[in-house]
């Protein structure tokens, strides 16, 4: 099956690679580039496992080809920390209890994370809205939410 | 966090130095980093990718299999049926003497189930091993099924499972379990009130987030490490061991980590064909269930009707309970004849009734093979029992919270299967629960104890 080269950066670092035509996203980033932190649930667009973050949007890494993402900028949560540092995000999800299995996580955070950027200060709907499109099927979503308005505030108190 | 220290007062040692403090789970940092491994985040050069072809009819004779359009398609490295497994039929139970072999590795001239594994492909890629399972040719002589447990008793119905020779599991006290206390009809004939009702639930399917798989690496010294989300790790390992007929000490199962479970990883049914197409390719494989097969073919917790007869007393006793319980186990056996043992043990509730009668079958219809859910074997139960507790009070005119001290089960109280109550603390629990939803109860309840008999 033909070849198709894409070119992006993840989390800062310029990756190439060779991937089959059609290959998603998810799939490129897991079994090519080796990063493993956006998981497959579906891999049909209902659980938000995979989503990651392109130029500044959230995605679906399931539904988006590869070589659609040539020239892009990508953030998956294991880009997050710096230098060791936890990034907000993810020091609130470890302070409220806001993981069970895991499994979800990643995409909760990179959900949360976007909603962030774009609205520092959310109110407690606009979290729930922001994660509607992920799963926790340990359904520890009181927690997840905790944690999306925890970090929040510490954005705020940082900033101040 | 608030601890209640007035409750067993006079028998608590107050040395606990972990409850009420937040601790860290020692997980978290790797959720939350994207770190923690689960076994779909490793992969091996070389890897196959293994997907199934499954029996589109409840149930069915096999006349024949062609499997040759799939073998020549391309990226196709190997195709396995029924005659490649070593020892194909199994149940998970045999290692605590739950028996007998009653279910298929791969289908040999029978399935049971629709979406029952028949034949097993192995290529280079998810989409060539999809492709070619959809080329191979099994032709069936479709056959009469059954999916009402009543139906399945009934003489003449369909046999599901010939590994039984009857559509209820045999257990050593015959078709049923059996727990009598008591005499349960002189309970009735003294009884102020009788009620009868009827209770029954539907499969209900874990839906971890996560779905179920493994992925096998076949190491240089005939050994093969399997990294799995199974529940199960030992009854994994000893019946993969008993399938493949290999010794447990050329498997090597890495786990621990499960995106989700609740009950529904506790089969073995992903890791021995994956290991054998690994012995058989040389290659590492990976078979994981798509989110469709999740839903469809991973046990469900088993549907459950449940029949009870309870004679109440005016003043708020039951003097007598008659239990009959069905559990439908699907067209194995897997984990419902303990399941449905459970809920004998488990009917009287944690309650103490003078006459019992309870007689639990597990039976086999061609449904999807049920299994392990949280709780499973007195989760229906409970729905069951807690409804006609209310459905009791009400009957005669009590209060229900008041109804269940009456009821509740005491320290030294004997159990319907035996066992003395020990430990209990349910009227702790009510007292507690009655304060914390504001719905009070008369002083001699709150005056109750669990362990102090005068009180
Ligand atoms: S894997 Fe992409 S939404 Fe579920
Ligand atoms: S923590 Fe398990 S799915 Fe969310």
């Amino acid at each position: 099956m033909a070849k198709v080269p894409v070119q992006f950066t993840l989390n800062g670092s310029e990756k190439a690679e060779f991937v089959e035509s059609g290959t998603t996203l998810l799939n490129a980033l897991r079994d090519k580039i080796g990063d493993t932190s956006p998981k497959g649930g579906c891999h049909q667009g209902t659980c938000g496992a995979c989503s990651v973050i392109i130029d500044g949007e959230l995605r679906l890494s399931c539904l988006t080809l590869a070589e659609t993402c040539n020239g892009a900028a990508i953030t998956t949560t294991s880009g997050l920390a710096e230098g060791g540092v936890l990034h907000p995000l993810q020091r609130a999800f470890l302070d409220t209890f806001a993981t069970q299995c895991g499994f979800c996580t990643p995409g909760m955070i990179m959900a949360a994370k976007v909603l962030l950027d774009h609205t520092p200060n959310p109110s407690r709907d606009e979290v729930v809205e922001a994660l509607s499109g992920n799963i926790c099927r340990c359904t520890g979503y009181e927690p997840i939410i905790q944690a999306v308005l925890t970090a929040a505030r510490a954005n705020s108190q940082n900033a101040a | 966090m608030e601890l209640r220290k007035n409750y067993f007062a006079d028998v608590r040692k107050d040395d606990l130095h972990e409850i009420g403090q937040p601790r860290p789970r020692s997980d978290s940092p790797g959720h939350v980093t994207g770190k923690t491994a689960f076994f779909a985040d490793r992969s091996f050069p070389g890897m196959l990718h293994l997907k199934m072809v499954r029996s589109p009819h409840h149930h069915a004779r096999i006349r024949s299999i062609d499997t040759s359009q799939a073998e020549k398609h391309p990226g196709v490295v190997k195709v396995l049926t029924a005659k490649d497994v070593p020892h194909n039929v199994y149940t998970i139970l045999i290692l605590i003497q739950i028996g007998p072999e009653d279910e298929t590795v791969l289908a040999d001239g029978k399935v049971r189930w629709k979406g029952e594994a028949v034949v097993a492909v192995l290529a280079e890629t998810e989409r060539a091993a999809q492709e070619a399972a959809a080329k191979v040719k099994v032709d069936y002589e479709v056959l009469p099924a059954v999916f009402d447990m009543e139906e399945a008793l009934k003489p003449g119905a369909p046999l599901v499972n010939e590994y039984h020779g009857q559509n209820y599991y045999l257990y050593d006290s015959g078709e049923c379990r059996k727990v009598r206390f008591g005499d349960v009809e002189a309970g009735f004939a003294g009884a102020d009130h009788i009620l009868e009702q009827s209770y029954q639930s539907s499969p209900i399917e874990h839906a971890p987030t996560e779905t179920t798989g493994c992925v096998v690496a076949p190491e240089g010294n005939d050994r093969f490490t399997c990294y799995t989300n199974t529940q199960a790790m030992f009854f994994t390992l000893d019946n993969t061991s008993i399938i493949l007929q290999m010794p447990g000490s050329k498997l090597h199962f890495v786990g621990g980590t499960v995106g989700g479970g609740f009950g529904g990883k506790v089969d073995v049914i992903v890791e021995p064909i994956a290991i054998l197409g690994a012995k058989l390719t040389g290659r590492p494989v990976c078979f994981v269930y798509s989110r469709e097969e999740e839903m469809q073919i991973s046990s469900p917790r088993a549907a459950e009707k449940v029949v009870i007869k309870d004679g109440v007393m005016k003043d708020g006793r039951i003097v007598a309970r008659k239990v009959t319980g069905y559990t439908d186990a699907g067209a194995y056996s897997r984990h419902s004849p303990y399941g449905a043992q459970k809920g004998a043990g488990h009917y009287p509730g944690p309650y103490t009734i003078p006459n019992v009668w309870i007689d639990t079958y597990c039976v086999y219809t061609n449904r999807t093979p049920s299994s392990a859910m949280r709780g499973f074997g007195v989760t229906i139960g409970d729905f069951a029992l807690e409804v006609q507790m209310d459905k009791l009070a009400r009957l005669i005119g009590m209060d229900p919270l008041e109804f269940r001290f009456v009821n509740a089960y005491r320290d030294g109280d004997m159990k319907a299967h035996r066992q003395p109550t020990e430990g209990a603390a349910l009227i702790e629990c009510m007292q507690e629960a009655s304060r914390a939803a504001n719905w009070p109860v008369a002083e001699k309840y709150m005056a109750m104890s669990s362990y102090r008999k005068g009180a």
